[in-house]
């Protein structure tokens, strides 16, 4: 039920921004996952998302804590560590009405649930794919995690000396249509490709670079605010219209690429530092490498492929969500048990 | 013709063993006896007797030794039998062990050029020119080695009296609609037949006479019982991985999903199928399908659930249903994955770490696996638990003869699950609250519109209103409640069975080792000694079975593992009775024979 009081603005559901938030968060004062968290309710609240389809999945670490600070009106699943894209795979199967968010870790996804991930892209499993990505196990107390870079240091002084999996280009490798890069600190990049992110069908997977401010948020640090905002290469500029927005609405000036999605929603994206497109697969990947290798980010829409139809659709399910078929369409007759029987006879 | 059918050792005279006898067939892996060795099966049977076939495979696609025995007894015994009267030894590999381990006046089917028939004069050896007789019968020379083995079963038949019409049945209804096969093999086994019809005398030792106690019975193995089971329950979500002896209850099920499972007018499907990359990831689909309102399945063996126990504990503790088939092979590790033991009684009852506590269903017959199954997705719905349904490889993939099942006539059991309405009416709800006293709380599923009834669901701990906690007291309600619940499931489970005889001993067991019990107490009636048995059927253990234990001076528990796995468990609930349980034990691998029962029991008798 919207809870719109007279003086702060609703979104066309009639839901202020209030109705879009969570519980109060625990993480550290200036964590990145808080910023990640703000961004979601914002991007919630201005694409019309009906709370109650929503449901948020988890697995644990600091950053798998955040789906309780946010849509309370929807359902969370914190699971367990590593394991989140499982969760979210059987959910999404047994009720395809659901809009299926995913909040991870570094070490939750490119660790301990590696192999999960990889298979939850490859199947293309109808849901958002947050990697709030920074450097280090925060909850266990600073561990290297596999996307430090390598030669990084530790607070205390520990050098990494292995090479970092790079969360970006394994997606794209493993086909995934919908391939993002942001830093927490960008909260307009940020709300833009979330927006964006709500409209597309298939598996989403922004890596959202978000500096732990109490274990790798120091001077050495590949993953502190200062070094990300000083090697941050934003792409493009991008502008989301939903579908459900008049269609002859103004696309910013100088815009350079419109993707549309299946549903009408399309975003627009206006290049800033280079030539950058986003559709060509091959090309991203090289860009991406490129720009790591120089110790940049390259943040913003990275990837996307607007048609590739999710699990649900692969599997060619019925349109009612499977959680809500009854006896009627589900238990074969008498006459159908008599059949198999004869045959076994 | 040379050798003579009369065996040395036997008198003459002896009587002829009517339907009651054991064969057993002795094969090279992937050479198409499979298909043989269920004809022969099935040829008997429709002579209306009672058969069981158990297939002792490798753990190989082809080329290693593999075995079939073919059991007949008219007193319907379907066990194991140690013994047998039979053998077809088309193996060159294991010919000489097989002889050497053969029961004194055994009639022995080999290959000609095996040259056996030196090794002991104890037997009767028929060599027949198996290579002559398929290149005779079949034009195709590539296809030799597969028919080479169906010329065993004419020769069996002739040699037992089975009707070559029935062989011929048989063979039709093995090879469903594949013309060309049917006949290629219905030619292979005629020419055994009538091979055998003019060179071998007849034999008294061993004969199929027709009966009737087949009729209207159907052939069919576990895995399929159990995936019926699960069709005719509704499932809409299955997440599994491969592994023997537990991949053909899913892949049977895939076969019939395809069939009864697709809405009639669009072709779509009211189940989603999924082979995940692991056990680990098929249980967290399993549990997170079941928490938004699907009825889901996985179905593993021991290395899956080891695998999966992290998630287990998760279902039990957050309280998602999940209905999780555990097709037990022999362990530990990898073990021997191809045969058959109970020795995941022990993980499946308190899988995961903490204090955790399972409801186990434990089939002991083909009914019983299609309806435990079917019982299995109310049970995950009503405790909002993850539910095990243990069986094991003689279950699972062995051929049983049943009666066909009854049709499950109880409506589904959708459990608490309170709906829009319901919530909205719903005063001061809470996902972990016990409004009933019973342990089982009301839970919502996501997606459900109307802004009431949605909650937070996490593995850490957590209040009645589903919100983090770290308050002992609160941390304490959860886990006892949980066990209240479990308290509940005793009334729900289904009881055990009883045989009794009259007596003061007690027999237990469960699942795969019934056949082998009750055949076990009448050999120990003819020896004098009357037992009660009693077959558990589920975990947690229901009243009836410590009132059994109670009246007992002994109760010896049959299981098919080291450790006596069950005994343990039984000795921690009904403490004050735990020296009354004795383990009688069978772990090799193979299934359970009744001798050895009787053997142990007699030896624990005379101590
Ligand atoms: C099976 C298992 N192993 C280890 C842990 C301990 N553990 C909790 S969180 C975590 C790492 C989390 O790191 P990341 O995903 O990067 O999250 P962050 O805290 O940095 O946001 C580990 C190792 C666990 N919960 N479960
Ligand atoms: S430890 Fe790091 S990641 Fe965890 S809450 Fe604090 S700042 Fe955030
Ligand atoms: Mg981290």
């Amino acid at each position: 039920m919207p809870t719109a009081t007279p003086s702060a603005p609703t979104n066309q559901l009639g839901f202020t921004k209030q109705d879009y938030v969570g519980s109060k968060s625990t993480l550290c004062a200036g964590c990145g996952h808080d910023a990640i968290t703000a961004q979601i309710i914002n991007a919630a609240f201005e694409s019309n998302i009906e709370g109650y389809r929503v449901t948020k999945y988890s697995g644990i670490g600091c950053s798998s804590k955040t789906p309780a600070y946010f849509i309370n009106q929807g359902w969370g699943f914190n699971s367990v560590h590593g394991r989140m894209p499982a969760i979210a795979t059987g959910s999404s199967l047994a009720n395809r009405n659901l809009i299926n968010i995913g909040v991870s870790g570094d070490g939750d996804s490119m660790s301990i649930g590696m192999g999960q991930f990889v298979h939850a892209v490859r199947r293309n499993i109808p849901m958002i794919y947050i990697i709030e990505d920074n450097g280090v196990y925060g909850l266990t107390k600073g561990q290297f995690s596999a996307t430090a870079d390598k030669g990084s240091f530790l607070k205390s002084g520990a050098v990494n000396d292995l090479p970092p999996v790079d969360p970006c280009t394994l997606a794209i490798e493993l086909g995934c249509g919908f391939v993002a890069r942001c830093f927490s600190g960008n909260p307009k990049q940020l709300s833009a490709i979330l927006k964006s992110a709500f409209a597309y069908q298939g598996t989403v997977v922004l890596d959202i670079i978000s500096p732990c401010v109490t274990f790798n948020n120091h001077d050495a640090s590949t993953r502190s605010y200062k070094h990300v905002k000083d090697h941050d290469f934003p792409l493009h500029d991008l502008g989301f219209i939903q579908y459900s927005e008049v269609e002859d609405v103004d696309i910013a000036a100088g815009a350079t690429e419109v993707v549309t999605f299946p549903d009408g929603s399309r975003v627009a994206i206006k290049a800033i530092h280079e030539d950058y497109d986003p559709t060509d697969r091959f090309g991203a990947m090289k860009a991406i490498h490129q720009s790591m290798a120089k110790g940049e980010f390259l943040t913003g829409l990275l990837y996307i492929n607007p048609t590739q139809p999710p699990l649900t659709e692969v599997l060619n399910l019925v349109d009612e969500p499977l959680a809500s078929l009854g006896e009627a369409q589900l238990k074969p007759s008498p006459a159908v048990l008599e059949e198999i029987m004869r045959s076994l006879m | 013709m040379t050798a003579s059918l009369a065996a040395p050792s036997m008198p003459v005279g002896a009587k002829t063993r009517i339907n009651d006898f054991s064969i057993q067939v002795a094969t090279v892996n992937g050479s198409g006896s499979q298909t043989a060795n269920s004809v022969l099966l099935r040829a008997i049977f429709q002579m209306g007797v009672f058969v069981s076939g158990k297939n002792l495979f490798p753990s190989n696609i082809a080329g290693l030794p593999t075995w079939f025995t073919i059991r007949a007894s008219a007193k319907g015994y379907v066990a194991r039998k140690a013994s047998n009267e039979m053998l077809i030894l088309m193996n060159p590999e294991t010919a000489k062990e097989d002889i050497a381990k053969s029961d004194p006046g055994a009639l022995v089917i080999y290959d000609e050029p095996l040259q056996l028939d030196k090794l002991r004069a104890d037997l009767s050896y028929i060599p027949v020119p198996f290579q002559k007789l398929v290149t005779a019968s079949c034009p195709e020379p590539k296809l030799h080695k597969l028919v080479k083995n169906m010329i065993y079963v004419g020769v069996a038949a002739r040699l037992l009296s089975v009707d070559m019409a029935e062989v011929r049945n048989a063979i039709s209804k093995q090879l469903k609609g594949k013309a060309k096969a049917i006949e290629i093999n219905q030619a292979a086994a005629t020419a055994g037949y009538d091979w055998a019809m003019e060179n071998l005398p007849d034999q008294d030792h061993i004969k199929v006479v027709r009966d009737n106690k087949t009729q209207g019975l159907i052939i069919v193995d576990g895995n399929e019982a159990c995936a019926l089971g699960a069709l005719f329950a509704g499932v809409t979500v299955v997440g599994w991985y491969p592994i023997t002896p537990a991949s053909s209850l899913v892949e049977t099920f895939i076969d019939y999903a395809e069939e009864y499972r697709k809405d009639p007018k669009t072709g779509k499907s009211t189940v989603a199928i999924v082979q995940m990359e692991d056990e680990l990831a098929s249980a967290g689909v399993v549990l997170a399908a079941g928490w938004a309102g699907a009825r889901s399945m996985t179905s593993t063996a021991g290395p899956g659930v080891s695998l999966m126990s992290e998630f287990i504990g998760l279902g039990y503790y957050v309280e998602a249903p999940g209905v999780f088939f555990n097709v037990a092979r022999t362990g530990p590790s990898t073990g021997l994955p191809t045969r058959t033991q109970q020795s995941d009684v022990e993980l499946c009852a308190k899988c995961s770490h903490g204090d955790t506590q399972h409801i186990n269903l434990y089939p002991g017959n083909m009914e019983e696996c299609f309806q435990f199954a079917y019982d299995a997705f109310d049970l995950a719905e009503r405790f909002q638990t993850p539910i095990f349904v243990v069986t094991d490889l003689d279950l699972g993939m062995q051929n049983w003869s049943s009666k066909p099942f009854a049709y499950p006539a109880t409506p589904y059991d959708r459990g608490k699950v309170l709906n829009q309405q319901q919530l909205a009416e719903a005063i001061d709800w809470g996902r972990y609250k016990d409004v009933d006293g019973d342990g089982i709380c009301y839970r919502s599923l996501p997606g459900t519109p109307g802004g009431k009834g949605a909650y937070f669901t996490r593995g850490s701990g957590h209040n009645d209103y589903a919100q983090y906690s770290e308050k002992p007291e609160d941390y304490v309600a959860v886990v006892d409640r949980l066990k209240r619940k479990y308290e509940t499931a005793k009334t729900h489970v289904p009881a055990p069975v009883f045989r009794n005889q009259g007596s003061s001993k007690g027999i237990l067991a469960f699942g795969s080792s019934d056949p082998a019990v009750i055949e076990a107490q009448d050999l120990l009636v003819e020896r004098g000694l009357k037992t009660d048995y009693l077959r558990l059927r589920a975990l947690p253990f229901t009243a009836g079975i410590d009132a059994f234990v109670k009246e007992k001076q002994v109760v010896y528990v049959v299981e098919q593992n080291r450790d006596g796995q069950m005994a343990n468990l039984l000795r921690e609930t009904y403490p004050e009775q735990a020296t009354k349980f004795k383990s009688v034990l069978h772990y090799n691998g193979h299934a359970i024979d009744a001798q050895c029962i009787v053997d142990q029991i007699t030896a624990f008798e005379q101590k």
